[in-house]
């Protein structure tokens, strides 16, 4: 590792001076959980270190009549000990109350988490599925982008120079709305997802049909994957146990694994049919108010 | 050396809880560690490893390292004394000097990926490890050889060209197979024919590593007079100092080394690694120089337990009698030769008296780290292999575990799988409590709703624990406390242990009798704090010390009050005169009166103990699993383990309880995932899956003492045994939830899916009756 100039921007169109002012050989920190790892690892050769923590929009949770905006570089403490996020944002609560463990989640983000990009990230695919979209700010301005067009490759996503993520916005999920995230990993804490799915639904007024639902899979591809035919599927479907086998099959088919020290291709197509019956379930039940 | 002592039933401070000695600086975080240190002058060196598994070195050039600035020192193994291949006693049996030194710093060919190839000194650490990127070195990237089976193929790369190999006392050139030895008692043909039940399996095991938390490190100064210093976390001064003076061919008088607090090592911090090449570069520099491994290279360059193949067959009579077992084990030595067989051949047959034996043990070299001891070398191992088979004669037979145990069970006179014949051990004292222990006789509920299915397992388990050399000096101080220098690095509150046994003795507070860890120039030798020795070997040398100190008050007493020291009395602390009632003093007075009566008192207890006093335990765990994912919880853990005489028992039960927390881990999760290319894949502790505290359940402990006649207070060594058992206790639970028999570890997710896909398939073929 050789020195570096650590840099601490006030407000956004600072930190866009300065993150493009060095352009690759700068990165943002937000909790720092997974850069100041693999920069010690040697995967970056960085000329510059952006702290984002002394911007108040990135460290501030607007909860209001339109819906959710979390700062990208909040804690995920901030957001699960909040009770009326927890209230009306399960599946991103699910997230992150298990991102790494208690003293990790007081230090990363999930706009951290998104922009590593990484396939397994936890906070990915709950911010599909609960409609997220990323505000970017950056030298040509700001714009928006959904979160399932966010990554483009195993960490490799759509900011481009001088570009971060300022915010995370959700929409008012509707009263009959529910979601559900769960990962599967060998041991209960620590670890990293073997695969992880999220899954939401809309129902009727009545609790008995699906009017839409979001599937998104973890560790199953390059990138966190929005299942598009699963989820159009459920639409107008009972919300019954036959509607969810045939979804998670659907889901278990958009599913592009590899085999690694994790897991095996088998075993991941395997387990994204267990979770997406099993958050499917659990997304209708908590939809339903139960 | 054998002693035999009577039991004696009440003691003041043994089988009693204090706070242990190093407590306070422990919870405080003032305790010194290795990484800790900075030496005026010091500077930090950087390590560059090979990135090959198998590999020559062609051709290499540090120039524009040593041009780099701030650096002040490269060294390569052409700085390394020059080594022979012949074989030397470095302290831990004989080993090949090169391969040695090779292990060290490579000469010209790689044999696991991570070998150090070259090193770097600088002003500070960023310098160091940008300098050693500068090294350019040219590789020839061979075939790797990752495997038993690979390596002993008929055609298969030679890892190590000078290796003679060792089949049954034939020498053997061009090979990979280290040694080749076999034990034999009675006659195993006749013994399986009489057998009724004949299982026979095969094992497979994958590398595992001890994973204490702190990292290797160390500081050395190499000063003008030819005189080295070493600072590092170790399990045993003694045993460094011998390493670097064989290795860097210095007097043992000019190594002087200091050992750090320490992190753990379970075994692994026995051999050297950073600490000649720090040496090395100090020498060039003249400045101490310290290294501190990153986690990686933790994992891919010091020494792991050996996975392997092992193969078991066990056959039993009618009646429930084993009538014969034989057995294979072929063990991953790593780059180098010596894998922990001949241990495992000592344990695998160890809590049986089997009349027809044969063991085959096979020492082979494969490109992976040099395996290192790791808490009961080869006894997990071992005892998976025959308590899976012995677990599936239970089945077949219709026996309770405990109960076909106990018929079968090795006694004092038993003959050990490798000759031995055993003195008094515990084997059955711990299956009657185990059968008596409240998990034994709770019932599992095996209903669940939601499609989880439970079992329950038992297994055995044995290490034979080791004595050797201990030197223990107190010193009176005239406060009435005793200050305790002692030479065996404490690992797991051997302080607290050691300290007790001379406070015994002495009528004392254990916390009055103060316990130092000195350099090697502050104590006698001691050998390294392993084999399970330290509680009862070092606490032998207290106990000898303690003795001499009492006599030597007698004389002081008896100066004091002109009586004859033949008429001074000592009981429960207090001195006193046969033939005056008057004359008495309790051990703090005396003390205050040590420089009227003929200056300081100092007393030294030194021991060479030539056994330890095997132990035995048996482990009881629940199991649920998920048999959609895999995954498994143990739901319940109980370990009984005769420990011989607990000096303090919550260090045993904690002994007892971290035996069983690494067995689970090894059983469950972790492995050395090896690419083809022979690297690790899961380097870092995200990925090597050892337990947390929210994957396992309070460990139940249930403490046997059965009294060892070879030891003052009957103590036996504690720490090893309990990693014994764990692996096939887990699997046998699995079996009788899963109605699947495990066969490699470790039982991950997708492999018990597998055992279930391939039961279910089989299912279909053949459908049940």
């Amino acid at each position: 590792m050789h020195p570096f100039a650590y840099v601490e921007p006030k407000t956004v169109k600072e930190a866009v001076a300065a993150l493009s002012k060095y352009g690759d050989k700068a990165r943002p920190l937000a909790g720092g959980t997974d850069l100041l790892v693999q920069t010690r690892a040697g995967r970056f050769n960085l000329d510059a270190v952006v702290n984002l923590k002394k911007i108040p929009e990135l460290m501030s949770v607007k909860l209001d009549a339109n819906g959710l905006e979390v700062g990208a570089a909040v804690p995920c403490y901030r957001v699960y000990e909040d009770p009326k996020v927890s209230a009306a944002f399960p599946g991103l609560i699910d997230a992150a109350s298990l991102i790494g463990g208690i003293q990790i989640q007081s230090r990363a983000s999930m706009g951290g988490n998104l922009c590593n990009s990484s396939p397994s990230a936890d906070a990915t695919c709950p911010m599909i599925v609960h409609n997220g979209v990323a505000v970017i700010a950056g030298p040509k301005g700001t714009r928006k982008v959904a979160i399932e067009e966010f990554c483009t490759g195993p960490g490799k996503n759509a900011l481009a120079a001088g570009e971060f993520v300022v915010t995370l916005q959700f929409p008012k999920p509707s009263p009959t709305f529910g979601a559900a995230y769960e990962r599967f990993i060998p041991r209960n804490e620590m670890d990293i997802a073997v695969v992880g799915v999220a899954s939401s639904v809309t129902l009727d007024a009545a609790g008995k049909t699906i009017k839409n639902a979001r599937i998104a899979l973890a560790a199953v591809g390059p990138i966190p994957i929005y299942a598009v035919a699963a989820s159009e599927w459920l639409k107008g479907k009972p919300a019954n146990e036959a509607s969810i086998a045939q979804a998670a099959a659907m889901a278990k088919a958009a599913a592009r694994p590899i085999t690694d020290m994790r897991g095996t291709i088998e075993q991941r197509k395997h387990l994204v049919e267990v979770l997406a019956r099993r958050t499917l379930t659990k997304a209708i039940e908590r939809a339903r108010g139960k | 050396m054998v002693a035999t002592f009577e039991p004696k039933k009440t003691y003041k401070v043994i089988g009693t809880r204090p706070i242990r000695h190093d407590g306070y600086d422990k919870v405080t975080g003032r305790a010194l560690y290795g990484a800790d240190l900075k030496l005026p002058g010091q500077v930090w060196g950087a390590v560059l490893r090979s990135p090959y598994a198998h590999a020559n070195i062609t051709r290499m050039d540090t120039s524009e390292a040593e041009k780099y600035p701030g650096v002040l020192a490269v060294v390569t193994a052409k700085d390394m004394p020059k080594a022979e291949s012949k074989m030397v006693d470095l302290g831990e049996g004989t080993v090949n000097e090169k391969h040695e030194v090779d292990r060290i710093m490579a000469s010209d060919k790689i044999v696991f990926r991570g070998q150090p190839v070259a090193a770097v000194a600088a002003v500070d650490r960023n310098t160091a490890e940008e300098a050693v990127k500068l090294i350019r070195v040219e590789y020839q990237p061979l075939q790797p050889v990752l495997t038993v089976e690979e390596a002993m193929a008929k055609g298969a790369p030679i890892i190590l060209p000078d290796l003679v190999g060792d089949d049954l006392g034939e020498k053997v050139k061009k090979t990979n197979m280290a040694k080749h030895f076999r034990h034999e008692f009675g006659d195993v043909e006749k013994g399986f024919s009489q057998a009724k039940h004949i299982v026979e399996r095969t094992f497979k095991m994958s590398m595992t590593h001890q994973g204490y938390i702190e990292p290797h490190n160390a500081v050395a100064m190499w000063d003008e007079d030819n005189r080295l210093r070493i600072w590092t976390g170790t399990q045993g001064a003694f045993a460094v100092r011998k390493q670097m003076a064989g290795i860097l061919k210095l007097d043992e008088s000019r190594v002087k080394v200091t050992p750090m607090e320490i992190g753990g090592g379970f075994g692994g911090k026995i051999p050297v690694y950073l600490e000649p090449i720090a040496a090395l570069l100090s020498k060039k520099c003249r400045r101490p120089v310290k290294l501190v491994m990153e986690r990686k290279a933790v994992f891919e360059s010091t020494g792991p337990a050996p996975g392997g193949t092992l193969r078991v067959k066990v056959g039993v009579d009618a009646s429930g009698k084993i009538t014969a077992a034989a057995s294979d084990m072929k063990l991953e030595a790593g780059g180098f030769p010596g894998s922990a067989v001949g241990a495992a051949a000592m344990c695998i047959y160890s809590p049986y008296n089997i009349p027809n034996t044969t063991i085959d043990g096979w020492d082979i070299v494969v490109n992976k780290p040099k395996s290192a001891p790791y808490r009961a070398p080869g006894a997990p191992q071992a005892h998976f292999a025959m308590e899976s088979v012995i677990d599936e004669l239970c089945e077949k037979g219709g026996w309770d575990p405990i109960d076909f145990r106990l018929k079968n069970s090795a006694k004092e006179g038993t003959r050990r799988g490798d000759g031995v014949k055993f003195g008094s051990i515990g084997n059955v004292d711990v299956l009657k409590a185990a059968s008596r222990s409240p998990h034994w006789k709770s019932v599992l509920n095996k209903d669940t709703t939601d499609g989880k299915k439970r079992g329950r397992g038992i297994a055995s388990g044995y290490w034979f624990n080791i004595g050797l050399k201990s030197a223990v000096t107190l010193s009176a101080n005239n406060d009435g406390t005793v200050s305790l220098v002692e030479g065996s690095t404490d690992i797991g509150g051997s302080r607290a242990s050691i300290a007790m046994q001379a406070a015994e003795v002495l009528g004392i507070p254990a916390l009055d009798v103060r316990p130092t860890v000195a350099d090697t120039e502050g104590v006698a030798y001691n050998d390294v704090t392993g084999g399970s020795r330290t509680t009862y070997a070092t606490g032998f040398a207290a106990y000898e010390a303690a003795i001499k100190m009492v006599e030597e008050l007698k004389a002081r007493a008896a100066r004091i009050w002109n009586q004859d020291p033949s008429d001074i009395l000592f009981k429960d602390g207090v001195f006193s005169a046969k033939k005056d009632s008057e004359l008495r003093l309790n051990f703090k007075e005396l003390s205050k009166k040590l420089g009227e009566t003929g200056g300081p008192v100092t007393v030294t207890g030194s021991v060479d103990l030539s056994t330890g006093g095997g132990a035995y335990g048996a482990h009881i765990v629940d199991v649920e699993v998920d048999t959609e994912t895999g995954k498994v919880e143990i739901l319940r853990y109980t370990i009984v383990q005769d420990v011989g005489k607990a000096i303090h028992p919550s260090y045993v039960e904690g002994q007892m309880q971290g035996g069983v927390v690494q067995g689970i881990g090894w059983a469950l999760n972790e492995e050395y995932f090896m690419t083809k290319e022979g690297t690790m894949a899961n380097s870092s502790f995200l990925d090597y899956r050892m337990p947390t505290t929210l994957d396992l359940p309070k460990i139940e402990t249930v403490i046997v003492e059965v009294f060892n006649p070879g030891h003052p207070f009957g103590v036996r060594g504690v720490g090893e045994v309990p990693i014994a058992p764990p692996i096939a206790a887990i699997g046998n639970a699995l079996h009788d939830a899963l109605g699947v028999r495990l066969v490699e570890t470790p039982f991950k997710p997708g492999r018990i899916m597998e055992a279930l896909e391939a039961q279910s398939k089989a299912a279909a073929v053949k459908p049940k009756r």
